[in-house]
């Protein structure tokens, strides 16, 4: 049965009776086994004002509708809006390989007269995963953790101006430490191609200048063949990414392609001369690891250091969460403070800690967070958390 | 430009690069890339009586000479008189693939002439690891990866009486077996003839069902048909009966490894000698990855509730935690 075994696993395997051969190179291959069963969860957050093509793009983006039901409001319904969070999850499966994406939507950003004070419910989202999954982490079942940290966020500028507006700085500057941006031009056939690499260069000096921390893409390993070396190079060069997207099927040359009918002619989507879109797609999934891997080390890490220090208080839309066993833990080890004790009662998984938000919680302002989510969807369908804020 | 047909009706391409369709599964790439890069570890410890062979069986699965005995060039054979725990790390390396490999030896055990209790330097030596472990893990400024000393897997050496179990062995893997992967080898086989061996392996087994021992794989983790399949045709091997040795012989035209005799040869390698090669592959080249995924995910994981049940007796009943997860660390 070892032979078995041994021969179903994916990967070149030498002769395993090489003399001195031990076999841990299989390793890898038992490593991707247990990914493939285990498949994975990516979580990509979209900001910019209405009308900059977002929804288009996402669904373009992994050939989904992700908006079935999309109803856009008129003008007077957006003076008085609100910032909204609307995540949605679509499970999408390739050659045996599961993908759980979520797409987290930010309707209204922008919208009102004045945007003052458009994305402290965006941070608050970003921070509420973060202190979800730290009080997951710190618990005491762990098996079945979701994580719906943003590891991505994509915000969208407007090609209409002459580079950052005054809102992109100060949105970008207030996420930069906790989610990766990937700054994207957005609507990107309005622009000719020396008009686009002029736009490119201004809006990268004034992330240099005002000291913006966009994701930067890390260079090729030096094992990498020259083709992976040569599109890392070629997409590094390209940022940020002008995009276009489109759903439409359009003739053009003889056959059908995605694009944008204009009197003047087609713009085609994944043609890499009219558009980045190619090296955004590409560029999201061969980097999705990375991507995940820096929330992690870096965002999150940094997230859980400045949460643990400041002691057992109030996220930021004022709820207070119960102490988590391990803190205590980590207080007493560190000598620090106690916060004094609780109200509520500790709640130990995600399941219990929604039934208990909905039935016993309130936060500040009289709102009530209710998060009506629960675990793996089971069918690839999809799923909608709305969270009123 | 080039078309094909793909997913999204073409297939593009740019001056010199192809920036064709790109699936999802190059998610796997880039986590096996990561995999590669960072290197594994593995952490093994021996248990058994001295003369059992246990540092020559750890030569011979890693093809190197890996064990204390090797390493320390001045050891002497003499029985200590407590036992000790000696931990001896190696980097090694096979195509590419990186591993930091430590063997735990445990000289003294079962060599006294009093040998009750002689699990409890072990039991404290592994739960002393998963601690090290939580204590990194709750730390405000914790590392990005967190070193692995935690005991993946216990080989415990069988001695080839071909009777039954000793008390000492119950004893000691009922405790350990709550803690740690156990996996039970006969040591030495080639004491036994087949008969002798298949009768010995069955009265094992009835032996560690009696006292309700649950070595590896543990059939309350398999997680899907599939690994029940395989692992239930393992569970009706264990004991591996092996021999060990680090001498090369030729045998037919081949160098291997084996045990010269005056009646034969004994090849080290050949499932038709001994097992040897069962638990070679079992443990490197199969199952490495899952014996580490039941240690950090389970044993580990009951460990870490215990010790924060501890500072925190309310969480104990609110959670609703099973008495006999918490009493499985006590010695």
């Amino acid at each position: 049965i070892f032979h078995l075994i041994r021969y179903s696993t994916q990967g070149q395997f030498p002769n395993p009776e090489t003399p001195g051969y031990v076999g841990f190179a299989n390793l890898p291959n038992q490593v991707h086994r247990k990914s493939v069963k285990k498949g994975f969860e990516f979580t990509l957050m979209v900001v910019g004002e209405s009308g900059l093509g977002k929804s288009t793009l996402i669904n373009s983006l992994f050939l989904t509708d992700l908006y079935p039901e999309r109803v856009i409001p008129g003008a007077a319904e957006k003076i008085e809006r609100t910032v909204q969070i609307e995540a949605s999850t679509v499970e999408i499966e390739e050659r045996g390989v599961k993908l759980r994406l979520t797409v987290v939507d930010t309707p209204g950003y922008g919208d009102a007269i004045n945007s003052q004070d458009c994305f402290s419910t965006i941070i608050s989202y970003i921070d509420d995963q973060f202190e979800r999954y730290l009080h997951d982490e710190s618990g005491l079942n762990r098996r079945h953790i979701v994580d719906n940290r943003v590891h991505c966020c994509f915000y969208f500028i407007s090609p209409l101006g002459h580079g950052l507006k005054p809102l992109d700085v100060q949105f970008m500057k207030a996420i930069h430490n906790k989610v990766n941006v990937v700054p994207v031009i957005a609507k990107a056939d309005t622009l000719t191609l020396r008009e686009s690499e002029r736009l490119k260069r201004r809006i990268l000096d004034e992330i240099d200048e005002h000291g913006i921390k966009i994701y930067h893409l890390p260079d090729a390993e030096s094992d990498e063949d020259e083709d992976f070396k040569e599109q890392t190079r070629i997409l590094k060069a390209s940022i940020p990414f002008a995009v276009v997207g489109s759903n439409q099927q359009i003739e053009a040359k003889g056959k059908k392609v995605r694009g944008r009918l204009y009197p003047w002619g087609v713009v085609e989507v994944e043609n890499l001369e009219h558009n980045d879109f190619l090296k955004l797609r590409i560029m999201l999934i061969t980097h999705m690891q990375d991507l995940q891997e820096v929330t992690q080390d870096l965002h999150y890490e940094n997230f859980r250091s400045d949460r643990l220090k400041r002691g057992g208080r109030l996220s930021s839309h004022g709820y207070i969460l119960p102490l988590s066993p391990a803190y205590v833990l980590v207080c007493q080890l560190s000598s620090l403070h106690l916060p004094p004790p609780q109200r509520t009662n500790l709640c130990l998984d995600t399941h219990r800690v929604t039934k208990q938000h909905r039935n016993a919680t309130v936060g500040h302002n009289g709102r009530h967070i209710c998060y009506s989510s629960e675990t793996e969807p089971k069918h690839p369908e999809l799923r909608r958390w709305k969270l009123s804020y | 430009t080039a078309t094909v047909g793909g997913p999204y009706g073409e297939k593009a391409s740019g001056p010199g690069v192809d920036f064709s369709y790109v699936g999802i599964d190059a998610i796997l790439e880039q986590m096996r890339r990561k995999a590669m890069k960072q290197g594994f570890e593995l952490n093994i410890m021996v248990v058994g009586q001295s003369g059992l062979g246990k540092s020559t069986l750890m030569n011979t699965l890693f093809k190197s000479k890996v064990s204390r005995k090797s390493v320390q060039a001045t050891a002497q054979e003499k029985i200590p008189k407590t036992i000790e725990i000696k931990s001896i790390s190696h980097d090694i390396e096979e195509k590419g693939v990186r591993m930091k490999l430590t063997v735990i030896d445990t000289p003294g055990f079962g060599d006294q002439i009093n040998n009750e209790n002689c699990w409890r330097p072990i039991m404290k030596f592994i739960n002393d690891q998963y601690e090290a472990y939580l204590q990194e893990e709750i730390n405000i400024n914790r590392k990005k990866r967190i070193p692995d000393s935690r005991v993946h897997c216990c080989i415990y050496f069988i001695p080839p009486t071909g009777h039954c179990l000793r008390p000492l062995d119950v004893e000691f893997m009922r405790r350990l077996s709550k803690v740690v992967n156990i996996v039970p080898v006969i040591a030495k086989a080639d004491t036994l003839t087949l008969e002798e061996r298949d009768f010995f392996k069955k009265k094992i087994r009835e032996e560690l069902r009696a006292n309700g021992i649950d070595v590896y794989p543990q059939k309350e983790f398999d997680e899907d048909a599939e690994d029940r399949m395989i692992n239930e045709k393992i569970r009706e091997m264990i004991p591996f009966a092996v021999v060990g040795s680090d001498q090369e012989y030729q045998v037919n035209g081949r160098r291997l490894l084996g045990r010269k005799t005056k009646w034969g040869t004994i090849e080290v390698e050949n499932i038709a000698h001994c097992e040897f090669a069962y638990l070679r592959d079992l443990l490197i080249r199969t199952h490495m990855q899952n014996i580490k995924d039941i240690t950090s995910s389970i044993h580990y994981e009951m460990y870490r509730v215990r010790r924060l049940n501890e500072n925190n007796t309310v969480v104990a009943h609110a959670n609703g935690m099973p008495e006999h997860h918490l009493a499985a660390h006590e010695m």
